[in-house]
């Protein structure tokens, strides 16, 4: 049988994969995206947490210092992200960490990266949450922080609002289409420009292709849809350009693993990870004192009690969003809420030997309902290193949605530094005159982390970037990272919008030199459109 | 407690001689069972786990598992058990050994702090809830090689009581189940769905960063 071949095969589904699998599709290649994950419809995402719905989705990759949480589907972490959509800060793209180099691209800044923004804002659609829109949690952390003297601003969505339900279960994928994933844009506009999405293939390896004209083969393997632990096929497919978009926890797996069989791999590849700075902290808050000292109530009576209402980010502080601060110092504080299956997490409020379970951790969770969870993202150093990949797959899968990694993190004193300036600033909102108590997550000592970034990024350095800064994988010509895994260091803001970004950025670059590879195709593609017929018209034959 | 593993060696052997001698006796581990195997240590040594973990009050007066350290229902009466026993958690068959493995170590833990164990019930369930606790404290947070599948297993009795994990939540929430009523976790509409009309306190309560963009956005 002769090997399948494709002009584009790109691995991922998620924001890296759907965008530039569109752009493609749209010019004129043709264009297959393998997705290691299943592919639901909007009526198969539930509402529960038995393990078994929300599972088949999301993965908990346990690393050595670092565990995170992805998405495994078609669509990626856009099924699974609470839809924060924020453009990074101007300093970001300054940033040298300890490395006494600029670590973006001097061909990025903030003034660049607007414009590729802007493109994704009006794609999705991005849309300014109000003050009506913010949850109950929300007001209650914009009420402290404008009680300790801090500023506090609803936070961008990409969410239709006038269709959401604010039923806060944007972990299991939004059954009413109003969370903007890729399965609502890009993705369904590919599909109607000629793109094939194969959910339940497991990209294994790329070596080089055999056929005249191709220059990779992409080696992969079909999952059970009841248990991803067990293949049920294989097979491979050649493509004149690969685009990697397995997230910044696959990617680098992929890449290591297809390193024998391209003759090796930059030593970026693997390195420099970054949780993004994730640092959660919880704050067990007063009732009376949130109706004396903040004058809040929802209902007669009743000031806050409302922990689980809404949707899941509301507001979000940027005083500490200062260029001026040192390095390491600078943070955003986000309200957010997390489902119980982070209850496990966090520390009790007594002094004693069992800090996370036991008589006292009862007694606080049965004040759920008065919690107030923080996300404070702040400046590491990138200090995530990915040992040898394992014999399948991304990581060893042990049971459902839960991974053992080859991720090491080991937090070095200035991303300690980080954690620590955030942690006193979310403590001085949320103690002053004894609105609450502010606690940690204690009960697993890794850091915790649903930003994973970082691990073959773009750079000017070859020494210390995986990818050029038009996301050419160094050494492999026709290979380009355009995930999460591109992004160069943590963004102080949840990264979705600027993964997206980037990824737009990518695709023009890549509609450009798509020729070099023996791809026709046409240059230029406006962004997918609203609906089917705009998706349609799209469509580009480059011969026209 | 620092034990060699001489002394974990020797204390595993005398927890299996004092089992033995029990009325609980030792079976190889059915390794590749679909479902636990019907040995009357493994459930009580499990409930009395999920108890530590979680406590909650005595089903019955001579209930020995659950210690009876707090009122209203614990772990194990939020399913603790039939969750690690519920085939999506792909579990069931690692839980002989791993309640082997707390019983070798509560009798390690008992012969390093002097308790005498009742060899009537498991060793776990012999030890008193301080003891427990005291206890799991070293195996959660210590640095025994098998930790990771003990912390495992009480990862996945937080989700029985913080989730119903292993039930269908609006029926679980409806059907009054004991973790998700001590939260006060918010009731379904009547096709199970959640929907919160309701959400906001609707009016400014901060005022934002000067330096806002016109999108929302930090500069």
């Amino acid at each position: 049988m002769a090997t399948e071949t494709t002009d584009v095969l790109v691995i991922g589904t998620g924001f890296g994969g759907s965008i530039p699998a569109y752009y493609l599709a749209a010019g004129g290649a043709k264009v297959v995206m393998l997705e290691r994950g299943p592919r639901l419809a909007s009526q198969e995402f539930t509402h529960d947490l038995q393990i078994g719905t929300y599972t088949r989705i999301v993965d908990y990759i346990r690393g050595t210092g670092c565990d995170v949480t992805v998405g495994n589907c078609v669509g990626g972490s856009s099924v699974i992200y609470f839809a924060a959509s924020l453009r990074a800060p101007s300093f970001i793209f300054e940033r040298r960490g300890t490395s006494g180099r600029r670590l973006w691209p001097a061909a990025l800044n903030r003034r660049v990266m607007d414009r590729w923004y802007s493109r994704v804002e009006r794609a999705l659609p991005v849309e300014q949450q109000r003050w009506n829109d913010v949850s109950y949690a929300g007001g209650l952390w914009a009420a402290a922080c404008n009680r300790a003297g801090h500023t506090c601003n609803p936070v961008p969505l990409a969410v239709d609002i006038s269709e959401c339900t604010a039923c806060n279960f944007m972990l299991n994928g939004c059954r009413f289409d109003a969370k903007r994933s890729m399965l609502l844009n890009y993705i369904p506009a590919a599909e109607a420009c000629g793109a094939q999405v194969r959910p339940l293939h497991e990209v294994q390896a790329i070596g080089p292709a055999l056929t005249s004209g191709y220059r990779y083969a992409v080696h992969y393997t079909v999952l059970d849809p009841d248990d991803y632990r067990v293949p049920v096929d294989g097979g491979t497919i050649e493509a004149r350009i690969v685009v990697m978009a397995g997230g910044a926890m696959g990617t680098p797996v992929i890449l290591q693993r297809s390193a024998p069989l391209l003759g090796g791999m930059p030593d970026a590849v693997g390195r420099h990870f970054s949780p993004n700075g994730d640092r959660v902290t919880l704050g067990i808050m007063d009732e009376g004192k949130i109706a004396q000292l903040l004058n809040l109530q929802r209902s007669p009576g009743v000031a806050y009690d409302a922990f689980p209402v809404g949707r899941p980010i509301g507001s979000m502080s940027y005083d500490y969003l200062d260029e001026t601060r040192p390095e390491f110092t600078r943070f955003s504080l986000q309200q957010i809420y997390f489902p119980t299956i982070t209850n496990i997490l966090s520390e009790d409020e007594v002094e004693g030997a069992a800090t996370w379970f036991g008589l006292d951790k009862k007694d606080l969770t049965s004040r759920w309902r008065s919690w107030l969870t923080v996300l404070a993202m702040t400046e590491d150093d990138n200090e995530g290193v990915f040992g040898a990949p394992p014999p399948s797959g991304n990581f060893t899968r042990i049971a459902p949605a839960a991974a053992l990694g080859q991720l090491t993190y080991q937090t070095n004193a200035q991303t300690q530094l980080g954690f620590d300036t955030s942690d006193d600033a979310v403590r001085s909102i949320i103690e002053q005159d004894g609105l609450g108590r502010h606690l940690l997550w204690k009960a697993i000592p890794n850091v915790q982390s649903a930003h994973p970034l970082s691990s073959c990024r773009i750079g000017d350095d070859p020494a210390t970037s995986a990818c050029d800064d038009r996301h050419e994988l160094r050494g492999h010509p026709g290979i380009f990272v355009t995930d999460a895994a591109a992004v160069p260091t943590s963004l102080c803001v949840n990264p979705s919008l600027t993964i997206a970004a980037m990824a737009e950025r990518a695709s023009a670059m890549l509609l450009e030199r798509a020729h070099e590879y023996g791809v026709a195709v046409a240059t230029r593609i406006p962004p997918p459109g609203k609906n089917a017929r705009h998706w349609e018209r799209r469509c580009e034959d480059p011969a026209d | 407690m620092n034990l060699t593993r001489r002394q974990l060696l020797k204390a595993v052997a005398a927890a299996a001689v004092a089992w033995k001698a029990g009325a609980w006796p030792v079976r190889p581990p059915a390794a590749f069972a679909q479902t636990m195997p019907d040995d009357p240590a493994i459930v009580p040594t499990l409930e009395a786990f999920a108890d530590t973990l979680i406590p909650g009050e005595k089903r019955h007066p001579g209930d020995r598992a659950i210690a009876g350290a707090a009122a209203g229902p614990g772990a194990v009466q939020a399913g603790a058990v039939d969750l690690l026993n519920f085939p999506p958690a792909g579990v069931a068959a690692t839980i002989p050994a791993i309640a082997a493995g707390i019983n070798a170590r509560a009798t390690a833990y008992a012969l390093a702090n002097l308790i005498v164990l009742d060899p009537a019930v498991p060793p776990l369930v012999s030890l008193s809830f301080d003891q427990r606790t005291a206890f799991l404290v070293q195996l959660l947070d210590g640095t025994d090689p098998d930790q990771l599948a003990f912390f495992a297993v009480a990862a996945l009795m937080y989700l029985a009581y913080h989730t119903a994990g292993h039930l269908h939540l609006a029926d679980a929430v409806r059907d009054g189940h004991a973790g998700m009523a001590a939260l006060g976790f918010p009731q379904p509409d009547d096709d199970d769905l959640w929907r919160f009309p309701d959400n906001s306190y609707r009016r400014a309560l901060a005022k934002p960063h000067p330096r806002t963009s016109k999108r929302g956005n930090p500069w």
